[in-house]
């Protein structure tokens, strides 16, 4: 039984980081019908920039305890200006183009900053210092430790702020005029472009915190670390119900708790035929199953219409 | 012209402007020393993964080659009477299997006289294959699975002992010395990390143990909390992985995060300070094997050890044995009296070379005669030797 639990807290942990990515998605696509394959890479970005304020801070004698916020938040600023940026050098001259111009070009900006880091900070594994002390607690016979315990608790804590602005701003409310209907919002006096932007870096310097949660997690960070996590956090994403929010949430903690628990039992399950060495493929046959199943996803519609 | 055709115009220029230039960055880099014309210019070739998450371990490959180059560039070799200047064609083959291929038939069609490659036994094995096409001799300082030279093909050699030798001596030392009773095993699905997992397998079992859990991941993987979870539930004595240190160090480090009390024991790809970076204090107490005596047991190896460390910073791992592969080739080359592959391979096959890291002689498969394995284990934050088992054919010391 415990061994059970511990692939759901395993499985709640790697979905809590998933969430955070997926809702990058889901806002983009919410207001702007655009998947941004970029957010992957602004996760990683968010990382590597945390590592070279950590290393730089701690290189001076700055306390970690000190040191990890001010990283964090300068991570999270460089992602927001990376945002910013993506949206307006990359998506918004193509704003009236063709649905298929802005999914191509998306895919070439994954390209760029991909390579960009791997210039930038090179090909190789870079270890994240472990600042907080990764006491384990014992649950019920399974173990979560500190870290992930923050990740989690934290990650709950974001998305329920993401809805307060969502639901209770000016802003937020200005984001649901635009996601349901770009001209009626602008006839409305809503200034659609600041609202995109506004999407945009909200999307980044949550992808920037999460870049941080995994590599604090896991001790690595490099230049490639993005990718497979974009791609399975944009199924996350599906999964929930693409351009809502509450699905992207759901999304994200089920397909953690999938990919955990097939994992951890395949081998069983199969006889050993297959083994857990597809971990990573439960994440794509979600996906597939989803679109053929219930394209909508889980909590389908728009994240307008559920306003 | 209108204004929108001026600008296309403009845009193509700039961006075939940028094309060309990236295309010209890209051309691949060969050390060239100063050379006097009348030279015999011999090209050795080296493919190891400089990019990714074993670039660490390919570019101390690419050092180690290096150094023995210019070592011999230093000395003044001569070969059928022309003195001899060398020259090293460095590849990247990402450590993926099909990069390999092109890798090794673009030395093919660069003409080298030998390569010293590849670094995975997953590239080193497809790649022989061409090698042997061409007859071009072929050293991999670091492919330890038993399929490499059990293609039959006369160019492919290695200069360390073979996974069937690895296998045997790691699962009788988790059997026997550390008396497991229960072990889980982990391979990466890499022909190097499930050749010397089904090796470690067989002589663990026969050495009395019982295999409780074998379950698998991937060379660029993270995550390892699932799998070690399930092996958790199995509750082994000891975890063996079958891989390399990029996965070896995050496995460790989630092992001991997930409080698991096992001993934790790899073979040679983790034996590495980049295991130890990775992993931080859960490195402590891991095992790990390496094929080969000691670097400064040998004879030569210690001046070795601290000219490479003064100009290229710690060893990772295979250096010393790309060194002793260049000079063996080298040897070859100068016995034979000629540098023409065709010429020399039979003398590299009947060679007997003193190296730094062994006495090297191969057999009529190309593997080295009589390798010794030496045991790990990381005490206080570093490796150190615990024993070398296995015939011991090396120089006196």
């Amino acid at each position: 039984m415990e061994i059970f639990l511990q692939q759901i807290i395993n499985g709640l942990v790697q979905g809590s980081v998933y969430a955070l990515v997926a809702l990058g998605y889901t806002m983009v696509y919410g207001i702007l019908g655009l998947i941004n394959f970029a957010h992957g890479e602004v996760v990683m970005i968010g990382a590597m920039l945390a590592l070279s304020a950590l290393t730089a801070l701690l290189g001076w004698g700055v306390t970690p305890l000190l040191a990890l916020p001010i990283s964090i938040a300068l991570a999270m600023l460089g992602c927001m200006v990376l945002g910013y940026g993506i949206e307006r050098i990359a998506y918004r001259p193509l704003r009236h183009a063709p649905r298929l111009a802005p999914l191509i070009t998306a895919i070439g900006v994954s390209i760029v900053l991909q390579n960009l880091a791997m210039m930038i900070w090179g090909r190789e594994y870079h270890s994240f210092p472990q600042l907080i002390a990764n006491t384990p607690h014992n649950i019920g016979g399974a173990i979560i430790n500190n870290i992930q315990l923050i990740i989690f608790i934290l990650a709950l804590a974001i998305m329920a702020a993401l809805m307060v602005v969502v639901h209770r701003t000016r802003l937020g409310r200005a984001m649901r005029a635009v996601a349901e209907n770009q001209h009626a919002a602008q006839l409305m006096g809503v200034d659609i472009n600041r609202v995109i932007s506004i999407t945009f870096m909200l999307g980044s310097a949550l992808a920037a915190i999460a870049g941080v949660m995994v590599s604090a997690n896991y001790g690595l960070a490099h230049y490639y670390m993005g990718f497979i996590l974009g791609l399975k956090a944009f199924t996350a994403a599906v999964l929930g119900g693409i351009g809502n929010l509450r699905g992207a949430m759901l999304g994200g903690l089920l397909l953690g708790l999938i990919e955990s628990l097939g994992a951890g039992y395949i081998g069983d399950l199969t006889g050993g035929f297959f083994g857990s060495n597809y971990q990573d493929v439960f994440a794509f046959f979600v996906l597939i199953a989803v679109l053929v199943f219930r394209p909508s996803g889980l909590l389908g519609e728009r994240l307008a219409e559920r306003a | 012209m209108s204004l929108h055709s001026v600008r296309s115009l403009l845009f193509g220029t700039i961006a075939s402007v940028l094309l060309s230039l990236t295309l010209y960055g890209c051309e691949k880099s060969a050390t060239t020393d100063q050379k006097s014309s009348g030279d015999l210019v011999v090209r050795i070739g080296a493919s190891a993964p400089l990019t990714g998450p074993q670039a660490h371990l390919g570019k101390d490959n690419e050092n180690g080659t290096r150094m023995a180059i210019d070592d011999a560039n230093a000395k003044g070799i001569v070969i059928g009477g022309s003195k001899v200047h060398f020259e090293l064609i460095s590849e990247d083959d990402q450590a993926d299997p099909k990069t390999a291929t092109i890798v090794a038939q673009k030395l093919v069609d660069d003409k080298v006289n030998g390569v010293i490659g590849h670094l995975n036994s997953g590239t080193t094995i497809p790649a022989a294959k061409i090698y042997s096409d061409n007859g071009i001799p072929q050293i991999s300082p670091s492919a330890t699975a038993v399929a490499y030279t059990a293609q039959g093909f006369k160019t492919a050699f290695r200069v360390m002992a073979n996974d069937a030798q690895q296998g045997r001596v790691l699962g009788e030392y988790a059997a026997k010395n550390l008396g497991a009773k229960k072990i889980a095993v982990i391979d990466d699905r890499t022909a190097y990390g499930q050749g010397l997992a089904d090796e470690f397998i067989k002589s663990a079992k026969a050495n009395g143990a019982q295999i409780v859990a074998h379950e698998y991941t991937n060379d660029k993987a993270m995550d390892f909390t699932a799998v070690l979870t399930a092996v958790k539930g199995k509750k082994p004595d000891l975890l063996f992985y079958g891989g390399m240190d990029a996965q070896g160090g995050p496995m460790a480090k989630q092992l001991r995060a997930l409080a698991l009390k096992l001993k934790f024991m790899t073979g040679d790809g983790g034996y590495t300070p980049e295991f130890i970076k990775l992993a931080g204090t859960a490195a402590e107490g891991a095992y790990a094997s390496l094929p080969g005596v000691p670097l400064d047991k040998m004879p030569g190896g210690k001046s070795f050890a601290d000219r490479f460390v003064a100009k290229y910073g710690p060893i990772q791992l295979y250096a010393p044995y790309c060194y002793d592969a260049v000079n063996v080739m080298i040897a070859a080359m100068q016995k034979a009296g000629s540098a023409d592959p065709a010429k020399y391979l039979s003398a590299l096959a009947d060679i007997t070379y003193d190296g730094v890291t062994a006495k090297i002689q191969f057999d009529e498969k190309g593997d080295l005669k009589g390798g010794a394995i030496t045991m790990y284990q990381v005490q206080h934050g570093k490796w150190q030797p615990l024993e070398t088992l296995g015939a011991a054919e090396t120089a006196a010391h």
